[in-house]
């Protein structure tokens, strides 16, 4: 099993708590993972991604091919499709359908949501909504990876045990906040795919 | 043992805390930062007692890891590719001088200029100084060269350069961990005049360091770092490969699936294995070379004339002369072909980085601006750090950014070539590293500038690191001669804008140099401090 995820945003968004989930998860399921992320420069609200990859055998290159991508999974829709020629031809794009908008020449949303949709495979969701309705908009990322969950190569329960102890710290509130933004960004996803 | 998931800076860290390293110095930068923040957080190296305090800059880092090997115990200074120019006196001089305790210098080069001004190769330094090089072609030899090194340096009594590019030092894996050694206890250097380089003793010590030098090659030929495999046991192969560095990795990828089996040479420790190479180049037609950073290997093989026309990479256009390696490129260099399925659409449009909301940076933006429209365009220097932005619209400010602390002397010079107003500015850990001799060049004669000062109390570009002249900026400008009357301290806020411009244009048309301290707190290390406060109170309660 090989499994390549792109994760997108932009800096500030906090995307390394989603690969941080995974990456737990990814471990506890005895796999091994490479995951390359973004420090410096561009965090400070500029476009960042992280490859992130996960395989039953050790893995070679830190950074993930063109066109070899199983899944993209991004928090902000025009920067989902900044990294589409990594996508691979059966692979996934996960997308939130609500935008950052700290450009002059943000292009418009429909524009962007048509060439979301012109990929197959793709979820488009309110992260964010989805996040309020459940408690708290905080957990938008979590839903994210809720919705991406049903095509990642890793049991749900797995993901659930990656959350578990990523948020351990911060409390029992936050924990099952997070578990629920897990479920119902799935639940959006399986319904709608 | 234990394994841990590591970046690749973290585990060079583990790497010398379980090898036995009692300090480590570093000025940060990227992509070399998180290397000392993981000592400094590590709870191991607190109850050891390693120091991993700042440095101001990468020399101070250099020398005072030079000072902690004098006294023989193990350090580690760590800077991003760029650090290692200021730090290039002391750099060059410790190997003549050797070490006593074992002493690593980590540079973290920066290919495609993620976060940089340039992309220039360590690995030139590492030949420069005549010093052994080990570069890591993943996470776990970034761990062993670490833990190895700094032993192997106590051996060849020389410092050692462990080079690294980004994408190793910000990418994680599974890394295991070896037994803990223990620290060295203080010990003098056998030779009390070791470490003086007057001349008579420098060319001693340079002999020395030549025939050490020649040592090391064969050394590099023993390398676990340095492996020849594939090689045809009869007849030539049409393809062999060098692969140094993380390059190897990029390799890897593409020959999972192959059937040709390519010689390799994986190289990971310098100078070069000249048997190895000697023994790959006699069996192949072409050499292929993949190394991340400049072409030095390629360089060195194919030689200024390029008789025998044999090998390949980025001078002869097979590999892209610039930028960093990737799986792709490594692909097309085999012959294979790479897939795309889809483009990017062009509805996507760049999205730079830019200074954050609230930021004290761009309130003195917007009152130089004023400024700048009254007194004419193209006369604002800057440096680096956030502030940098400044060059970016909305504000389009600054004119330049060239090296830590070259605003003020920038402006020293275009003052005396004629320009005037000019303006510098430049933040306070920049101001810290580099900028107060250049300050002190401008006091000496009396040059008409305005300096800027923003502080924003933290090293903000880095993450928000501690920044050395923090509560000390005002008496360092005193102390170096800048008249007090023309030390004017404000508060970058939107409310004090008029303030701002008003002190502006007092200052300017002060024909001497006038510092201007425009200090508020950064918003990041601002709402960091509020967040840990309330997380402080409430286990408290
Ligand atoms: C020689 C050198 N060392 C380190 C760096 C990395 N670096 C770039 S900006 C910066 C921080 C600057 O801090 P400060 O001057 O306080 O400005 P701020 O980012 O806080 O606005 C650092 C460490 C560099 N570019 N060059």
């Amino acid at each position: 099993m090989k499994y390549d995820i792109i994760l997108a945003g932009v800096g500030g968004q906090g995307i390394l708590s989603i690969a941080a989930a995974i990456g737990w998860a990814a471990l506890d399921s005895k796999l091994f993972i490479k995951q390359s992320e973004v420090h410096g420069m561009s965090q400070r609200g500029g476009a960042v991604q992280s490859n992130l990859r996960i395989s039953s055998e050790e893995i070679a290159s830190d950074l993930i091919s063109f066109g070899s991508a199983d899944l993209i999974l991004s928090v902000e829709p025009m920067e989902s499709l900044r990294y589409l020629p990594f996508l691979s031809d059966k692979g996934w794009l996960v997308s939130n359908s609500k935008p950052f908008v700290n450009i002059n020449n943000y292009p418009p949303l429909e524009d962007i949501y048509s060439e979301i949709k012109k990929i197959k495979n793709h979820i488009l969701i309110d992260a964010e909504k989805t996040a309020k309705e459940i408690g708290n908009y905080r957990a938008s990322n979590i839903v994210m990876l809720g919705a991406a969950s049903p095509f990642i190569d890793i049991t749900y329960a797995s993901l659930e045990k990656g959350i578990k102890t990523i948020f351990a710290r911060k409390g029992e509130e936050v924990v099952s906040l997070n578990l629920r933004a897990l479920e119902a960004g799935r639940k959006f996803a399986e319904d709608t795919r | 043992m234990e394994k841990l998931l590591l970046l690749g800076a973290e585990a060079i860290a583990q790497g010398a805390i379980d090898g036995g390293v009692s300090g480590v110095y570093a000025y940060p930068g990227t992509p070399s930062t998180e290397i000392t923040e993981y000592v400094q957080s590590s709870g191991i190296a607190k109850s050891k007692g390693i120091h991993s305090r700042w440095s101001t800059n990468e020399k101070t880092a250099v020398e005072a890891a030079l000072g902690m090997s004098y006294a023989g115990k193990r350090s580690i200074a760590c800077m991003k590719h760029v650090g290692l120019n200021v730090a290039a006196d002391p750099f060059m001089n410790s190997a003549i001088t050797g070490v006593n305790g074992g002493m690593l210098v980590v540079a973290a080069d920066d290919p495609s200029m993620h976060s940089s001004q340039n992309e220039q190769d360590s690995r030139y330094y590492g030949n420069f100084a005549l010093m052994p090089v080990l570069e890591p072609s993943n996470q776990q030899e970034a761990y062993d060269m670490a833990y190895d090194g700094l032993e192997f340096s106590e051996k060849c009594e020389l410092p050692v350069l462990l080079r690294l590019t980004t994408r190793l030092s910000h990418s994680r894996a599974s890394v295991m961990l070896k037994t803990p050694k223990p620290e060295n206890s203080v010990k003098f250097p056998k030779d009390p005049i070791q470490f003086v380089l007057l001349p008579a003793n420098a060319r001693k010590r340079y002999k020395i360091l030549l025939r050490t030098n020649a040592e090391l090659e064969n050394i590099s030929d023993e390398s676990v770092y340095n492996r020849l495999f594939n090689l045809p046991e009869n007849g030539k192969s049409e393809l062999g490969i060098i692969a140094c560095g993380i390059a190897y990795n990029y390799l890897m990828e593409n020959l999972n699936d192959e059937k040709v089996k390519y010689p390799i040479l994986k190289i990971g420790q310098y100078p070069l294995p000249k048997k190895l190479i000697n023994e790959l180049y006699n069996k192949c037609d072409k050499i292929l070379v993949l190394e991340d950073g400049y072409p030095i290997v390629e360089e060195s093989l194919r030689g200024l004339l390029n008789l025998e026309n044999k090998v390949k990479g980025r001078l002869d256009g097979t590999i892209p002369r610039d930028g960093e390696l990737n799986p792709d490129i490594v692909a097309t260099a085999l012959g294979k072909s790479t897939k795309t399925f889809f483009e990017v659409p062009k509805v996507v449009v760049a999205r730079p980085p830019e200074l954050c909301n609230g930021c004290s940076h761009r309130d003195i933006y917007t009152a130089l601006n004023v400024l700048i429209e009254e007194y004419g365009h193209q006369k604002v220097f800057s440096d680096i750090g956030c502030y940098t932005l400044g060059a970016l619209p909305p504000f389009n400010s600054i004119n330049s950014c060239v090296d830590m602390g070259a605003s003020i002397t920038m402006a020293k010079g275009a003052a005396d070539a004629g320009l005037h107003p000019v303006f510098a500015v430049i933040g306070d850990s920049t101001f810290a590293h580099s900028g107060i001799t250049s300050l002190l060049d401008a006091v000496n004669e009396n040059s008409p500038i305005t300096v800027i000062i923003s502080d924003n109390a933290t090293t903000g570009m880095t993450g928000g690191q501690e920044s050395a002249a923090t509560g000390k900026i005002e008496n360092i400008c005193q102390g170096i001669g800048v008249d007090p009357e023309h030390i004017r301290i404000v508060t970058p806020l939107r409310k004090n804008h008029d303030e701002l411009v008003s002190i502006l244009r007092e200052e300017v048309n002060y024909k001497g140099v006038s510092v201007i301290i425009a200090r508020r707190e950064c918003i990041q290390t601002a709402a960091r401090a509020k967040k840990a406060e309330i997380a402080k109170n409430k286990e408290s309660k």
